[in-house]
């Protein structure tokens, strides 16, 4: 058998030339070509123009509030959607199939009408909007409606990934606590939580991942304020639109980066925990 | 109420009712209410505004690029999803792991990202920029440029839903049937395809919610010229910061509509491929 790569080790299923050539042609074409535009791009501008598009105020501002509101957004998630998950795979109750088909809702409906929506709910004259206005909180315009937008996004990446976990948990094992005299919230911690930790943390990543580059839902109920509530996605829209190619490749470089690191993490993670499970 | 086992891992009757109530209460705030306001904004003046929203001509232009654009991507995807799935899944080779993760790769790229690639790529100022030029082609702020910036954002959802699939059910009546004289096509599309057929036909609504709906890679390459390359989602953010909220609206309830059909067809096939087996 041949070291080359895209050589065949074995098999009797025709078919192996074609579907590599529609498959290798179609991920060239479509995947390598754009990202290497964009690493020709990145590589070819000058480090000095490249710093100060990536440490200006007006980038920092945008990398903190992306970061930070993601972050809120996948936390909120955690505690929430494994609430939901919970709800959904233990109790039987009127509704719950609703419950459960509207927890991939973020996921169909595209981004700008969850945009408009969002802003319009969340305005002054909002149905929310002008309940929380007189409290004195003020979701739209401001980063707490960023990170509203995000916990919109972000639901069915936790609720996805612990879901199955807690399908599969064994109620023996539940029943063996019990036996053993812990209360219902001890077994819940100690015996349950760990179980699907590995899962839940998987999923609030996944959230954060995706709220990062996260751009339809939330330019509309944030208002765009540079240096308060610009996110990075929108940064990279705006050099774009002034024609700064190059700034905008820097930033876009850097939350590229952002969040590969992440997703490699969180693929490394998820290996440690299927070996240590494996071993055991 | 509850169906899981004996009372030693039951919640008392007021945990489990609360945690109902707030798992409710979650999801009806952050997903009932905007879905909800969508369909009042665009209804609330009455169905004749609704349809008259419609009528007009930018907006009925960008349903109709809204729908070149997913007829010319949903294919494209779909023959890719279908071949790149049989390969992964029935081939043994060196390169399988990253050819994978090149394939998932769209899934976790910014869709303003995905748009910049292709301007860089394709733009005046981009690698074939001037190239394109000296042969007068446009492709970006045209519609070639939406066409790819959507076919790569929907990229890898016929060959996720199917891959596992093919995986799972291996290959031994594909094998029977050769063995049995049958040809490598007869073999595809009476064995193969009827087996994959739940899990393709996800894949491709998916695939074509996501086309009809993607808002910021399109964005960056359509140039908004109105009339010309504004899709739906496009044109919804035009109507919305021209405070025609009857008409942004109204778009957005069709693409809504969209969604809620996607995801009711996503669950009957996961019933039907549940009951199958």
């Amino acid at each position: 058998m041949s070291a080359l790569p895209f050589t065949r080790r074995a098999g009797v299923l025709p078919g192996y030339g074609l579907s590599l050539g529609i498959t290798l042609f179609t991920v060239c074409l479509m995947v390598l070509l754009p990202l290497t535009a964009l690493i020709v791009k990145a590589s070819g501008v000058d480090w000095s123009d490249f710093s100060t598009s990536i440490t200006g105020p007006r980038a920092r501002a945008a990398f903190a509030l992306s970061v930070g509101a993601s972050l809120a957004a996948a936390l909120v998630n955690g505690v929430f959607g494994t609430l939901v998950a919970w709800v959904l795979v233990r109790y039987r109750f009127f509704g719950r199939r609703v419950l459960d088909a509207l927890v991939d809702l973020p996921f169909a409906l595209p981004t700008a009408v969850a945009g408009i929506a969002l802003a319009t709910v969340y305005g002054q004259d909002g149905w929310l909007g002008s309940l929380l206005e007189p409290h004195g909180i003020s979701v739209a315009y401001t980063r707490l409606g960023v990170t509203v937008a995000l916990v919109f996004v972000g639901l069915p990446f936790v609720v996805r990934t612990v879901e199955p976990v807690l399908h599969e948990l064994d109620p023996k094992v539940e029943e063996a606590a019990a036996t053993l005299g812990a209360s219902r919230v001890a077994t819940f911690f100690r015996v349950i939580f760990p179980t699907f930790a590995p899962a839940l943390l998987t999923g609030v990543s996944l959230a954060f991942a995706r709220g990062l580059g996260e751009y339809g839902s939330i330019i509309f109920i944030s208002g765009n304020m540079p240096l308060r509530t610009e996110i990075v996605p929108l940064l990279i829209v705006t050099k774009l639109e002034q024609y700064d190619y190059a700034g905008a490749t820097a930033v876009a470089v850097v939350m590229l980066a952002v969040s590969f690191a992440l997703l490699l993490l969180v693929n490394l993670f998820q290996a440690r925990v299927r070996r240590a499970r494996g071993l055991r | 109420m509850s169906a899981t086992g004996s009372d030693a891992i039951r919640e008392p009757a007021l945990v489990r009712y609360s945690a109902i109530a707030v798992a409710i209460a979650f999801l009806g705030l952050s997903v009932v209410v905007p879905l909800a306001s969508v369909l009042v904004q665009a209804f609330g003046q009455g169905a004749g505004r609704f349809l008259a929203a419609l009528r007009e001509p930018e907006t009925w232009a960008a349903i109709r690029l809204t729908l070149l654009t997913a007829a010319i991507s949903v294919p494209l995807n779909t023959a890719f999803g279908v071949a790149a799935a049989w390969l992964i899944a029935r081939y043994d080779f060196r390169g399988k792991g990253v050819l994978t993760t090149l394939i998932d790769l769209p899934f976790s790229i910014s869709p303003v990202i995905a748009g910049l690639i292709f301007v860089l790529l394709f733009g005046r100022q981009g690698l074939f920029g001037p190239l394109l030029e000296a042969h007068d082609v446009q492709i970006i702020f045209a519609v070639p440029g939406i066409v790819l910036a959507t076919t790569f954002v929907t990229l890898p959802f016929v060959a996720r839903e199917v891959l596992p699939l093919m995986q799972s059910q291996g290959s031994n009546e594909e094998e029977a049937a050769l063995t049995l004289g049958a040809s490598g096509w007869q073999v595809f599309f009476r064995v193969t395809l009827p087996k994959i057929r739940f899990g393709l036909v996800t894949g491709v609504i998916l695939c074509n919610a996501r086309a009809m709906g993607e808002f910021g890679a399109v964005s960056v390459v359509s140039g908004h010229v109105r009339g010309l390359t504004n899709t739906m989602p496009l044109q919804v953010e035009i109507l919305y910061n021209e405070y025609n909220l009857v008409g942004a609206f109204s778009v957005a309830s069709l693409l809504t509509l969209l969604a809620m059909v996607t995801l009711v067809a996503k669950k009957l096939l996961e019933r039907s491929k549940a009951v199958r087996r």
